[in-house]
């Protein structure tokens, strides 16, 4: 009995090959975008933690000598006696009118430097004389316009701004033979190794935890998780959707194998099985597919990663069990959600059921409303979850909304057609309005799959642009100044501050105390009177005059601190004993887990006497910073890297993000086309739907070539109506961040990024009802005619 | 003569349906066409209706030669000239019944609203203008239909078992209801049925039987 | 696109870059444009020889031992300090043009512990000097007053040994004198071995220390070009007889044949040579391992000395998955003679 009844279930997919085609390879879509995501994360993770492991944990562990070079007899006394370290020597190399950061590496020791890709290149032109230069193709090519300079190699995954080279040719090119700015320590110190201050007496050991980047990370990596669900979900409405209409068209199947005696329990559970085994072959397909796109993404990812945080991410990847099955399980998950609306109606359907469309219609306008009921009560949690606080509640009060605008669209899109068709003018305008809300049930699972496709392209592209102000945004605040140095110490401080005077614009000191605010780990900054910070500080909202009034002793603070203590401006701020001011305005201070305020230097050195004054902000003309950097060094015994570049920064920062651009928008156009795929399955599933409502207009005398056109057009139309849809999301979203994450993503419309975004999902939708349209356009009109015959 | 019937033959495939068909149509004249199932009765009324296009020979619907016309043109004739009635009604679900009214009207650019209202009046629908045609009875679905094609002032009805799938009584009236519009707007009908008693109730009757009009 | 680390190590190792594997193992095959050739002339002078000879391309230090716990469980251990000339000589200071890179591998019956350290000349981060005698890279070392008297050290991974080395015979010199040949068109080493170290210390597993003793072999080799273009690879054998006899033996594999040659060393430390054809070789049974097909049993005959004997790996699992890499590791011997040596086989 089962067999005849598995071959009789069966028997549908033979007739019906796209869709089985469609409900496969919509899963194993879903499946691979998922997996890809995960894998990257998983790697990423894994390589990070290892990274973290060998630095011993934290951030990387520098050995310097303040007072003199580390030289080479003394590096190799440490490695002989079991130090894991490896020399790094630093300079600045004027090449033509600019000077660049050079750093030198052991290109033989751990952790390795990038390995340049040229295949004749020998190991001695590496390491010996005249060795080479390794940079980014960009200033590699400026380098190689400067004759009397090592031969380059372009390396897309070298540090971007600096040029990267092996410590023979550093010390050279630098004229510094024989010396070591610094090690890094690249392992655990074995037990028992002689200690630190026995074999580098005067040396200093400081363990750097790169700022905030712990935070990014777990943001970096939540944020993709969350990508990689909405994508999921995106291949999930596809399945739903083709399994529903499977459901539908196996109907009569269903009570002809009741009515011949097959229990319905027993159908159930063969239909469950069914769903089993093509969600186990479907995942995986898409285990296998996300494999391959996340090999293809890796190396982008690591170079993102290690040009954000300093992490060593191989480039490999690897196959982890873990992965596998967690794609096989989320592909037999999502099988089983898109499943089991019809399962339940299966195993819920009286053996005398005489469902025709028109009921089956009339649910779908019910669902509707429900769905749209649903969704409400997404969005509702989606905002009590902010309570929770944190990035976890951030993330699922976005899901909700997200998930809540998908599942109102329905609802929403046949309000607005119904409205539509009501207003329309002309006859055909009229139908097509009309003809559309009638087509809707039939299409919602796609657009709904094409909104959180968008939702999630405006998701990832808000992500990527909060990134780069995070530290674009960041940099130009603090970074306003042209040079920015530390001295050795306070003599020193005062010493270069005289020289300066008139070789400099200004000088501006940099003085901070670290404290708790409003009982939070936080930091006050001093500022003296000057109009770098009244042209460059990005206050939100600001009381009449702030700058004014912080001279005279009020105090600035940061969104952080505004919205964690719930404080406005001209509120009263604590900020030490017996010290208070009044609140004069508040900055946005991306990506900063601190909380921040600012107040006048003498005020600060009133309450702080004691602060160092060792670091201060140079501002200079730009034309000129190179040559004042190059005279500050010849002029003072400073660290190498006591001065810091502001253009160099700069241009390293964004290189980094036009690296993450890279890895999203290839997943992005990659959730775009699945979102298209299942409205092309959704059209493609409907076609035979359609000859009846489409004859009619033939007959009456509207071409094929024309209704093909309308056919595209409607298509293109309910995708533009969703991407309008989107802008809803888009402001709830907005709202969302300042609550989540306590600071305002700032509102910079792209207007070229949405107008892409928008041309792509109506190109989504015109390359999904083409297909249709064509054989519309070639249709014999004898298939429309069969509409018209009698004996149907 | 407003429509010229010249020699058309049809096959689909390799079975003939049938050969060198001729026949005429002058204005206001009303003519039934019977024969068996499958002799070919819908054919004909599908090639007179531009719906379709004959093998060999020609069809002229007042002075129009459908032989010169590509897709776009019979789509253009349909739109104008001739008026449909389908055995099935195939009225355009997502519209109502007040828009499926006047949907060819204002396809072809020329609504004449007295008309359509009059037209609704005369086939008693005056009231049921907003309702979907799904709501509505079969006989009054034809009804919509019947006032579809004749809102359009088609120089041709072309009608394919307008009553086929009505009960006695509603196929009476709908047919009377039809027959009085023609008459009054002068428009000529050719109408397929397989009824005798339809076919007396109109001026002439053509029989298609083995291929051959007679 | 980045070149494999291990790609460009293995290249970097070899002096040369491009399709290293197409040169033979690890370019040894490949020209020596610049460097010393082996000469059959050449007349030993220690203390200097146990020290590095730059102006060759390639050498190394090459300690291998079995050894055995209270409860007679087998080991393996290997120590070697290899030195590639990307040019002759020597300069101080990062523009050193010699690489040096250390394996140290320990061996169990079911386990397969090795790591490998790189380091360059110049800097004192790794070398040699023959008095006192010292070998190292970075903390690993070998090193005592002289070769005689050793204590060596290596940590890895999972494992860690120290042990102490004494030698109980004399400098056992292959081929003629000390000149090696490796193939019928004359390529060559400069090729001494210490045969007769007996040793004793504490290897560190995971589970803890284990007291060892046992016997250990010092291979000290030099050359420019050892093996012809056509040679893809060698398997060598160092074999210590119950009977108190020792064999070193190597069959080079080459698309024109193979050239076998080996040293027969009786209890008394007296070495005879033995040429091309001389000893047989069959590799009984192949053993997957690194995705490669490896034999780890041979039959050995040497009908000269009544030897036919069966060679077993310990652990056929001794894959040194390495820069450069091979299969290491001890083994056991059976059939006419019983015993126990070390098996290598490059170019797998």
């Amino acid at each position: 009995m089962i067999r005849t009844a598995v071959s009789a279930l069966l028997a549908h997919w033979r007739r019906r090959p796209g869709q089985l085609l469609t409900l496969v390879l919509g899963l194993a879509l879903a499946t691979a975008l998922w997996s890809a995501v995960q894998a990257i994360n998983a790697e990423a993770r894994t390589r990070y933690a290892e990274a973290a492991a060998t630095l011993s944990g934290a951030g990387q562990t520098v050995i310097r000598r303040p007072a003199a070079p580390i030289g080479l007899a003394e590096y190799a006394a440490m490695r002989r006696a079991g130090w894991p370290v490896t020399p790094q020597l630093e300079g600045r190399l004027r090449a033509g009118d600019r000077a660049y950061p050079l750093l030198g590496v052991d290109l033989l020791a751990r952790p390795v430097a990038p390995g340049p890709g040229d295949p004749d290149l020998t190991p001695a032109d590496l390491l010996t004389a005249p060795g080479r230069l390794i940079a980014t193709p960009d200033l590699a090519a400026r380098l190689e316009a400067v004759p009397g300079l090592p031969p380059v190699l372009h390396d897309n995954s070298a540090p971007a701004g600096v040029i990267l080279t092996d410590i023979g040719t550093a010390e050279r090119l630098l004229d510094r033979p024989g010396q070591i700015d610094r090690l890094l320590l690249t392992g655990p110190v074995p037990d028992g190794a002689e200690p630190l201050a026995k074999l580098l007496p005067d040396a200093r050991s400081d363990t750097v935890a790169p700022p905030d980047t712990a935070s990014l990370t777990d943001s970096f990596h939540l944020n993709l998780t969350a990508f990689g669900l909405l994508a999921f979900a995106v291949g999930l409405f596809v399945v739903h959707g083709v399994a529903g209409l499977a459901f539908e068209d196996r109907r009569a199947t269903f009570r002809t194998l009741r009515a011949l005696g097959l229990p319905g329990p027993v159908l159930t559970r063969l239909v469950l099985a069914e769903l089993t085994a093509l969600a186990l072959i479907a995942g995986l397909l898409g285990v296998g597919l996300g494999y391959g796109i996340a090999a293809a993404l890796l190396p982008d990812v690591s170079a993102t990663l290690r040009g954000l945080y300093g992490a060593q991410i191989g480039e490999g990847l690897q196959l982890r069990p873990g992965w596998i099955a967690g794609g096989l399980a989320m592909a037999l998950a999502g099988a089983l959600t898109a499943g089991a609306q019809g399962l339940i109606r299966l195993h819920r359907m009286p053996i005398l059921d005489a469902t025709g469309p028109d009921r089956w219609a009339r649910s779908t306008l019910r669902q509707s409303r429900a769905m749209a009921l649903a969704g409400l009560v997404l969005i509702t949690a989606g905002f009590a979850s902010l309570g929770a606080g944190g990035l976890i509640a951030g993330f699922m009060a976005m899901a909700g909304l997200m998930l809540g605008a998908a599942l109102l669209l329905p609802f929403v899109l046949g309000a607005v057609l119904g409205r539509a068709a009501r207003l329309a003018r002309g006859p055909v305008a009229q139908w097509v309005w009309a003809d559309m809300a009638a087509q809707l049930p039939g299409l919602s699972l796609a657009l709904m799959a094409l909104l959180l496709a968008l939702a999630t392209n405006i998701g990832v592209g808000t992500m990527v642009s909060s990134f780069r102000l995070t530290f674009t945004g960041w940099l130009d605040q603090r970074l306003a100044a042209e040079i920015y140095l530390t001295a050795r110490d306070e003599a020193q401080a005062q010493e270069i501050n005289r020289w300066l005077t008139g070789r400099a614009d200004a000088v501006l000191p940099i003085r901070r105390h670290d404290t708790r605010l409003s009982d939070r780990p936080g930091r006050i900054y001093g500022v003296i009177d000057h109009a770098t910070y009244r042209d460059n500080w990005p206050l939100v909202t600001a009381a009449a005059d702030p700058w004014d009034r912080l001279a005279g002793g009020a105090v600035l603070i940061n969104e952080q601190l505004a919205y964690g203590a719930g404080l406005r401006i001209g509120d009263t701020l604590t900020l030490g004993p017996g010290w208070s001011a009044e609140i004069a305005g508040i900055y946005s201070d991306y990506g900063n887990p601190r909380v921040q305020a600012i107040v006048a230097l003498p005020v600060l050195l009133h309450h702080h006497p004691d602060i160092a004054n060792r670091q201060m902000g140079i501002r200079s003309d730009p034309a000129g910073a190179d040559a004042l950097i190059a005279d500050l060094h010849a002029r003072f015994d400073l660290p190498a890297d006591a001065i810091v570049d502001q253009q160099a920064i700069k241009a390293m920062s964004l290189s980094v993000f036009d690296r993450t651009f890279l890895v999203t928008s290839a997943l992005n156009i990659l959730t775009l086309g699945v979102a298209a795929f299942a409205i092309l399955s959704s059209l493609l599933a409907l076609w035979n739907a359609r000859l009846p409502q489409l004859a009619p207009a033939w007959a009456l005398g509207l071409s094929r070539r024309r209704l093909a056109a309308l056919e595209v057009l409607r298509s293109t139309g309910l995708a533009a109506l969703t991407a309008l849809g989107l802008a809803l999301a888009w402001l709830l979203l907005a709202v969302v961040n300042v609550e989540a994450f306590g600071w305002r993503l700032p509102m910079h419309l792209f207007p070229l990024d949405w107008l892409r975004l928008l041309a792509l999902a109506l190109l989504a939708g015109a390359i999904a009802a083409l297909l249709p349209a064509r054989r519309l356009m070639r249709l014999p009109p004898a298939r429309l005619l069969q509409v018209f015959a009698h004996e149907r | 003569m407003l429509l010229d019937v010249s020699s058309v033959s049809k096959s689909y495939g390799k079975r003939p349906v049938f050969q060198d068909v001729s026949l005429s149509l002058d204005p206001g004249e009303t003519v039934a066409l019977t024969g068996e199932s499958g002799s070919g009765k819908s054919t004909l009324l599908h090639l007179i209706g531009a719906l379709d296009a004959p093998d060999t020979g020609d069809i002229t619907l007042a002075g129009t030669r459908y032989s010169t016309l590509g897709d776009r043109g019979r789509a253009g004739l349909r739109r104008n000239r001739i008026g449909l009635i389908f055995q099935q009604f195939n009225l355009i679900a997502a519209l109502n019944v007040g828009a499926n009214l006047s949907f060819q009207a204002r396809l072809a650019g020329r609504e004449d609203p007295g008309w359509t209202a009059e037209i609704a009046r005369r086939l008693d629908l005056q009231d049921r203008l907003e309702q979907m045609p799904e709501t509505l009875s079969g006989g009054q679905q034809q009804r919509v239909a019947i006032g579809r094609a004749l809102a359009v002032r088609p120089d041709l009805l072309l009608a394919d078992e307008p009553t086929g799938n009505l009960d006695e009584a509603n196929s009476d009236a709908v047919l009377s209801l039809m027959l009085d519009l023609v008459a009054q707007s002068g428009t000529a009908l050719f109408l397929v049925t397989h009824s005798a008693q339809v076919a007396a109730r109109l001026s002439r009757h053509l029989h298609l039987s083995q291929g051959q009009v007679t | 696109m980045n070149v494999d680390r291990r790609t460009l190590l293995a290249a970097l190792l070899a002096g040369t870059a491009g399709p290293v594997w197409a040169q033979g193992f690890a370019g040894l095959g490949s020209d020596a444009d610049g460097f010393s050739r082996p000469d059959p002339g050449y007349r030993f002078s220690f203390p200097a020889d146990h020290g590095p000879h730059p102006g060759f391309r390639i050498e190394w230090w090459y300690l291998t031992a079995n050894l055995r716990d209270a409860a007679g469980t087998d080991y393996g251990i290997q120590w070697t300090l290899f030195r590639s000339g990307l040019k002759p000589g020597e300069t101080a200071g990062w523009q050193s043009p010699q690489l040096w890179m250390g394996h140290a591998a320990l061996t169990t019956p079911d386990r397969h512990f090795h790591a490998e350290k790189i380091a360059r000349g110049g800097i004192g981060q790794a070398g040699v000097t023959p008095v006192p005698f010292e070998a190292w890279i970075d903390d690993w070392q070998m090193a005592g007053p002289d070769p005689d008297r050793l204590t060596l050290r290596a940590h890895g991974d999972g494992f860690a040994y120290d042990l102490r080395l004494q030698a109980e015979g004399p400098l056992i010199f292959h081929g003629q004198n000390g000149y090696s040949v490796k193939s019928a068109d004359g390529q060559a080493s400069h090729y001494y071995s210490q045969p007769h170290y007996v040793l004793n210390g504490v290897l560190t597993l995971p589970e803890g220390p284990v007291e060892v003793t046992g016997h250990g072999w010092l291979d000290r080799e030099w050359s420019s070009r050892p093996l012809a273009s056509d040679q893809s690879g060698w398997d060598w054998f160092s074999l210590t007889l119950d009977t108190g006899d020792k064999l070193m033996a190597f069959r080079l594999r080459g698309a024109r044949g193979d050239f076998t040659a080996a040293t027969w060393i009786d209890p008394q430390g007296r070495a005879v040579a033995l040429g091309n054809g001389e000893i047989t070789l069959i590799p009984n049974h192949f053993h997957p391992v690194a995705g490669r097909e490896v034999p780890t049993e041979w039959s050995l005959s040497l009908p000269e000395r009544q030897l036919d004997v069966t060679i077993r790996a310990v652990n056929p699992g001794a894959w040194m998955d390495m820069s450069v890499s091979y299969w290491e590791g001890p083994v056991r011997i059976t059939g006419s003679h019983s015993g126990r040596g070390y098996l290598e086989m490059t170019g797998y």
